[in-house]
């Protein structure tokens, strides 16, 4: 009897053993918190201060210059990015825009079910296999890497991404609206185009930005679709450059001039995908005060 | 009778009107949801279409072959399938037990003017592309493990373990599993985190009134009812580890062999297609990478799907929000 009550007593001993355990495990956690966000430090770190010397005004207007030679930029890449990014959108946003409107406006719940599904599952296809596949279906056909096929691969990318950000925003347009709308007899298109769609513009571009930064950075579908050149190329069936591909080649070249050019053009790729991010974080807290 | 007499009049004025446009505008919204299913089957049928003449040539075997060799044509997967999935599980081993405490800090410890600028800090990591990664971890981090880390764990007590022998050239296996973890850890902080604050109140305060101290709050209420979304976060976090390209090839060191030290060079399904793809002289050459990508497809799309199946059970919908 006299054991049971003592084993509901704990010592003081004991006591001051679980306040220092709980006290060390949340340094521990804030430990592991600070171990988490430091890699983001690290990189930014060594972003700066090795890519920000080798930046210079060339490095924006040149073009790059043959093995060998010192200097050069990496114009021709970021406008192939940029381009390659217009291209993506083309294919991606209506797709992705009219899936969201499929998914909020007109899908029973089990055809919903599947589609969000096949959404996730393609998002999670790595994007090697994007890179292969449009190879098969756009490369090998025209007999050339080309502009079309790079851009082709990030569209698809983004057609899944778009599509559920799209969704979430048409969900939370009030129901009423659309009453409102039907009863004033005006058509559902309309309702959906000019009351759905313009309530939740903000939300849909913030999805669409989002997106865009996401594939900004990628290499691998684009190894094999727009192969990359050194030269400027406004013929979108031919190679065009891209600032990631730019990136990897002189990354993994063995010439110190070109490591510092890698660093330089990561600097920028970075800064590109941040400004983006910026650009969303403006966007969605001006759309949460007028809300 | 009057009311009869108006209704026919009005209802066909308004549909009159806005039948066909409406009619399209919904095929035109099936058509681009149809679209998420018709590039899936286009993806399968690509890549089967393309690994047809591996298929036939190899049989099964090409799975278990650790031949890859262009010269002679013979091509087998294993070293690649190993490299995918050891680089992979090292990187949740170190990501897991990382991402889930930095979750618990966010959602359990850290002061509320500080949880925001973490969160924040952690999606900037996610935005952060593979290829960038992939030069900082060829030239700082890999050089740093090979000078630091790497020596330090050989010439400790861990160096008598098989998985740390061998001679240490910077670019490894595990080189490879600490840049994918550290890519994977923005995914699995954010996906732990919702699970983590899916937990109701009332378990914690349960724990509180019982007399738990802050940490035991945290294991009994509220890593025992969220522990299974915690499980689906680290599937998530694998499928995504599994399909990493650019930073893993920049820093594995790309060798197509089998071996059981961390410290050595292997080679993944991803990086051998990116590196290979474009020199394939035969067709046999092309059609073995086409296979890899089809079973790297394959891998991936089950462990996504199981991924997906278990948070969506957990928390009424898919983790399609959290990037």
């Amino acid at each position: 009897m006299t054991a049971a009550t003592d084993t509901f007593e704990p010592s003081r001993a004991h006591q001051t053993w679980r306040r220092w355990k709980s006290r060390g495990m949340s340094v521990l956690l804030g430990v592991c918190a600070v171990a988490v966000i430091s890699p983001l430090f690290l990189v930014l770190y060594f972003l700066v201060s090795k890519g920000a010397s080798a930046l210079d005004w060339n490095f924006f207007t040149q073009l790059p210059k043959p093995t060998g030679e010192l200097g050069g930029g990496m114009a021709n890449a970021i406008v192939g990015t940029l381009m390659l990014l217009g291209m993506a959108a083309v294919v991606g946003v209506p797709i992705g825009v009219m899936g969201g409107v499929y998914l909020a406006e007109y899908g029973s719940d089990r055809a919903n079910y599947w589609i969000r599904f096949a959404a996730d599952v393609l998002n999670g296809i790595p994007s090697i296999v994007w890179g292969v596949v449009v190879w098969a279906l756009l490369v090998v056909p025209f007999k050339t890497f080309s502009a079309y096929a790079g851009g082709a691969a990030l569209g698809f990318m983004m057609i899944p991404l778009i599509m559920r950000t799209t969704e979430e925003v048409l969900v939370l347009v009030p129901q009423s609206y659309r009453e409102a709308g039907l009863a004033l007899g005006i058509a559902r298109w309309k309702i959906i185009t000019v009351i759905v769609i313009k309530t939740a513009l903000k939300g849909i571009i913030t999805g669409i930005l989002i997106a865009t930064a996401r594939i900004a950075g990628e290499t691998a579908p684009l190894l094999f679709t727009a192969l990359g050149n050194n030269f400027w190329n406004h013929n979108l069936s031919e190679p065009i450059a891209a600032l990631p591909l730019q990136i990897y080649n002189y990354a993994i070249s063995p010439y110190d001039d070109w490591h510092r050019q890698a660093w330089a053009g990561a600097l920028v790729l970075m800064g590109m995908i941040l400004t983006l991010n910026i650009i969303v974080r403006v966007i969605s807290r001006g759309h949460n005060k007028s809300n | 009778m009057s009311q009869s007499a108006i209704l026919p009049e009005a209802t066909p004025l308004i549909t009159a009107t806005s039948h066909w446009p409406d009619r399209s505008f919904r095929w035109l919204a099936i058509g681009a949801a149809c679209m998420i299913l018709i590039l899936i089957g286009l993806v399968g049928w690509q890549l089967s279409r393309g690994a047809h003449l591996a298929m036939t040539a190899f049989g099964p075997g090409f799975l278990t072959s650790s031949k890859w060799d262009p010269v002679t044509d013979e091509y087998g997967a294993w070293p690649f399938i190993y490299g995918t999935l050891l680089s992979s599980l090292l990187a949740i081993v170190i990501a897991v037990p990382l991402g889930v405490a930095t979750a618990l800090f966010l959602t359990e410890m850290a002061p509320l003017r500080l949880r925001q600028p973490i969160v924040t800090l952690i999606e900037m990591l996610a935005a952060v592309p593979s290829v960038i990664f992939g030069l900082w971890g060829i030239f700082m981090l890999v050089p740093w493990l090979r000078d630091h880390l790497f020596q330090w764990i050989s010439h400790s007590w861990l160096g008598y373990l098989p998985f740390f022998k061998g001679p240490i050239y910077g670019v490894s296996m595990l080189a490879g599993g600490i840049v994918v973890a550290i890519m994977i850890l923005p995914i699995i902080t954010s996906v732990s985190r919702e699970i983590l604050r899916s937990v109701p109140n009332l378990q914690r305060e349960a724990a509180y009134a019982l007399g738990a101290t802050h940490w035991e709050v945290i294991r009994i209420a509220v890593l025992s009812y969220a522990g299974r979304g915690i499980f689906g976060a680290a599937v998530l976090g694998l499928g995504r580890a599994l399909g990493e390209t650019m930073a893993v090839t920049m820093v594995i060191g790309n060798r197509p062999e089998v071996s059981a030290s961390l410290f050595a060079p292997g080679y993944t399904l991803a990086s051998v297609i990116a590196n290979e793809f474009t020199e394939a002289n035969s067709d046999l050459y092309i059609s073995s990478l086409f296979e890899l990508g089809l079973v790297l497809l394959v891998v991936t799309f089950l462990v996504n799907a199981a991924a997906q199946l278990m948070l969506r059970t957990l928390t009424g919908q898919g983790m399609g929000k959290i990037k």
